[in-house]
């Protein structure tokens, strides 16, 4: 058996503190990727030009620098406010962004972008006619969107989708340097007070491919749930 | 997200009346970077502890509040205070100038010097610019050893910036340094008690210039926090009247 | 010359954080990250050719080897691989008694390695999506012609599937750039690393921040632009045309 010179539980609460940041980040970015395609496809020009903006400067830095900017100065931003509050009306108040909140906004923001673009890009492969028959039918926007829009857009969406999900999940290992103990930070402490690099390396390396099997198990059933109907793909 | 006062209460009261802070002293967060033996360091369990983290415990008993510990990478410490993360820091932080710019501090607790250490191999004897032409240096980020030897030996010698000691001593070990220059009771630990006889100090113990050295280590507050740092500067003078002080040393560097 | 320096240091003059020195941290690290992208980059591409071929071969042995390699280093975290790499290279036995220690003592050897090695797995994967979608009708044409399959390769595969591998290879050399960043994490003063020293010294996150995102966006501007001119350039046969 390896020899994890006691640092087994800590690795494990670092694994689980990995997974909580990918699925918490995840349900961010997902939400934010539909607005953002929301907001490039709609007939506003102040909204597609926001869209924009957003994409093309997330897309353009480097995640760890928006994760140190956010991090080191988002806290910063937030409490300019609160201590103008406090000279002005002695009101103490204290609102703390730690690492693991920085962590999640920062992917969740980042992923956004990307998600964004699947989006976009899946909306736009529903075949229109389809969306005039829902109208026809009588349909609500709301109901075409739920009945026809949405579900026809996911089956183009999941590759895209998928993939994001595996890039998101490698990128909470930057975490590990704004100060997040997740499993690659512990590793890395481990690694140092024992001399033992390889060890620990490896053992987070096959965490990590662990939960990619899982996660591309799990994508592809979806797959299939979304390709119903659709005889090409099986 | 934690909320300190009853907002609309106090929103109310302040305009009202031009009330002052509350003088009372409360429960606090300390932030510390970790590791930083013997200063402070975890156990492999976890436990947090050394000098700073039991003397900062028997201060706040002194004191008769309750603290807990935050622990916080040593560059972005400084801020981490200021965004009010932690209410003081107690983590081998040197007094100087440009930190009294940002902070409030507590009088000194414990005045190490900085020193030089290499392997004991190595054939440099005096640690001058000269002697250390295209050597790599290693220092841990933002602390007054890095400014010191980036001001001092920035241009003739590769400086390597690590953001904990253990990742520098790591790197000594492996060969990739040839010095480094770290506060003299955590290279005596980390490198020469530790690896018994694989590592030296090089030249004289360093305590100037004091624009870099500056008075020893301090417990930093923010500039408002006036009640607070004479909470701790009474209760260390206390400390060191009863014989508490002395005990801890003790324990963390043998008797005076 | 002189009038320039002149001309940024009274610029500078009220500026406590963005002196001479400092934006000279800058520029050595603008110039440590693109040198470490731009060779990763290079050594990533020509290893990727190969592999790509062998990755989509009838050999069994061939074959899975590469498909490991790919599988291992697009499923975990460049920043693993760059610490296994860093830390794991002081273990090998009697290593600092080598001639290699001279060019693995430095960060910067080591993290181009991990780089480089990160970036050919991708690279790979992209190229080998682009030798498989070859037309069939291309390749019968070929072998209609009697070319053996290294000329064919030569003649026709590769160079019509690195046409079609451009616009995906334009987004991972964007992802380099960026995931470059961590190299400041094995103290390398690339542009990140400049930042976090400005940052801590100054405690200034905005600044130190702000300033180097906007570098790596305009590189990154840069690349998008080379890649679309390139893309004009060589997939024009693939356009509509009329245009």
């Amino acid at each position: 058996m390896i020899d994890l010179h006691g640092y087994g539980p800590r690795l494990f609460e670092g694994a689980m503190i990995t997974i909580q940041l990918g699925l918490l980040s995840l349900i961010l970015s997902l939400v934010l990727g539909l607005l953002t395609a929301s907001a490039k496809m709609s007939r506003s020009w102040a909204l597609h030009r926001i869209g924009t903006l957003y994409t093309t400067i997330i897309r353009g830095v480097p995640d760890l620098v928006l994760m140190m900017l956010l991090f080191f100065g988002g806290q910063i931003g937030i409490n300019q406010v609160t201590d103008w509050l406090y000279y002005q009306f002695d009101i103490d108040i204290f609102i703390n962004v730690n690492e693991f909140v920085a962590g999640v906004l920062t992917i969740g923001l980042i992923f956004g972008a990307y998600m964004g673009e699947t989006f976009r890009g899946a909306f736009m492969a529903v075949d229109n006619g389809q969306i005039e028959a829902g109208r026809a039918y009588g349909m609500s926007n709301w109901l075409v969107f739920r009945r026809i829009r949405f579900p026809q857009m996911m089956r183009h969406a999941l590759p895209g989708l998928s993939n994001n999900w595996m890039v998101l999940l490698k990128t909470t290992a930057l975490v590990s340097v704004i100060g997040l103990s997740d499993m690659v930070r512990v590793a890395a402490e481990a690694s140092k007070a024992t001399r033992e690099p390889f060890t620990f390396m490896l053992i987070v390396a096959g965490i990590y491919l662990l939960i990619a099997c899982v996660s591309e198990w799990g994508f592809a059933r979806l797959q299939k749930r979304y390709d119903v109907g659709f005889g090409e793909t099986n | 997200m934690k909320i300190q006062t009853i907002l609309g209460i106090s929103l109310i009261g302040a305009t009202l009346f031009a009330t002052s802070a509350n003088a009372d002293v409360r429960d606090i967060r300390i932030g510390v970077d970790v590791p930083y033996e013997p200063m402070e360091f975890r156990t492999p369990d976890g436990e947090l502890t050394g000098f700073d983290i039991e003397l900062g415990n028997a201060l706040c008993a002194e004191i008769g509040i309750q603290c807990e510990w935050v622990v916080q990478g040593w560059d972005g410490i400084i801020p981490g205070l200021m965004a009010r993360k932690y209410d003081a820091i107690m983590s081998s932080m040197t007094i100087n100038d440009d930190r009294r710019k940002q902070v409030l501090f507590s009088d000194p607790y414990f005045t190490p010097p900085s020193a030089w250490f290499a392997p004991s191999d190595s054939a440099i004897e005096v640690p001058y610019p000269q002697t250390l032409e295209g050597m790599t240096i290693g220092v841990q980020r933002g602390t007054l050893q890095d400014n010191y030897v980036t001001d001092n030996f920035g241009d003739v010698a590769d400086v390597n910036r690590y953001a904990t000691a253990d990742d520098m001593v790591l790197d000594m070990d492996a060969g990739r340094l040839d010095i480094v220059f770290l506060d003299f009771p955590v290279g005596k630990a980390t490198l020469i008690d530790s690896n018994a006889g694989d590592y030296k100090v090089i030249g004289e113990m360093i305590t100037e210039p004091k624009e870099y050295f500056g008075d020893g280590f301090g417990i930093a507050f923010r500039q408002r926090d006036e009640d607070l740092a004479q909470a701790f500067n009474e209760a260390l003078s206390t400390l060191k009247d009863n014989g508490t002080y002395e005990e801890i040393y003790g324990e963390y560097f043998g008797s005076k | 010359m002189e009038s320039l320096t002149t001309w940024i240091e009274g610029l500078l003059a009220n500026n406590d954080i963005f002196t001479l020195q400092t934006l000279s941290y800058y520029g050595e690290g603008l110039t440590t990250t693109v040198q470490l992208v731009f060779l990763s980059l290079i050594i990533g591409l020509i290893l990727a050719v190969p592999l790509a071929i062998g990755r989509g071969s009838k050999h069994q042995w061939i074959k899975m080897p590469i498909f490991f390699y790919c599988y291992v280093f697009r499923g975990t975290p460049l920043l693993v691989q760059l610490y296994l790499i860093y830390y794991g290279v002081v273990f090998i036995e009697g290593i600092q008694d080598t001639w290699l220690w001279v060019i693995l003592e430095k960060p910067f050897v080591p993290a181009l390695i991990a780089f480089t090695l990160n970036t050919a797995a991708y690279t790979t994967e992209i190229f080998r999506g682009a030798i498989k979608s070859t037309a069939r009708g291309e390749i019968e044409a070929a072998r209609a012609y009697g070319m053996s399959w290294w000329l064919m390769m030569r003649r026709i595969v590769l160079p019509s599937a690195f046409r079609r591998a451009l616009p995906a290879y334009g987004n991972e050399v964007i992802f380099m750039l960026h995931a470059s960043a961590i190299a400041s994490v094995v103290t390398i003063m690339d542009l990140t690393g400049a930042a976090r020293f400005v940052y801590a010294r100054f405690y200034a996150p905005f600044d130190a921040f702000l300033f180097v995102a906007a570098i790596y966006l305009c590189l990154t501007f840069s690349i998008l632009y080379l890649f679309r001119y390139l893309e004009k350039r060589l997939l024009a046969h693939l356009k509509p045309s009329g245009q």
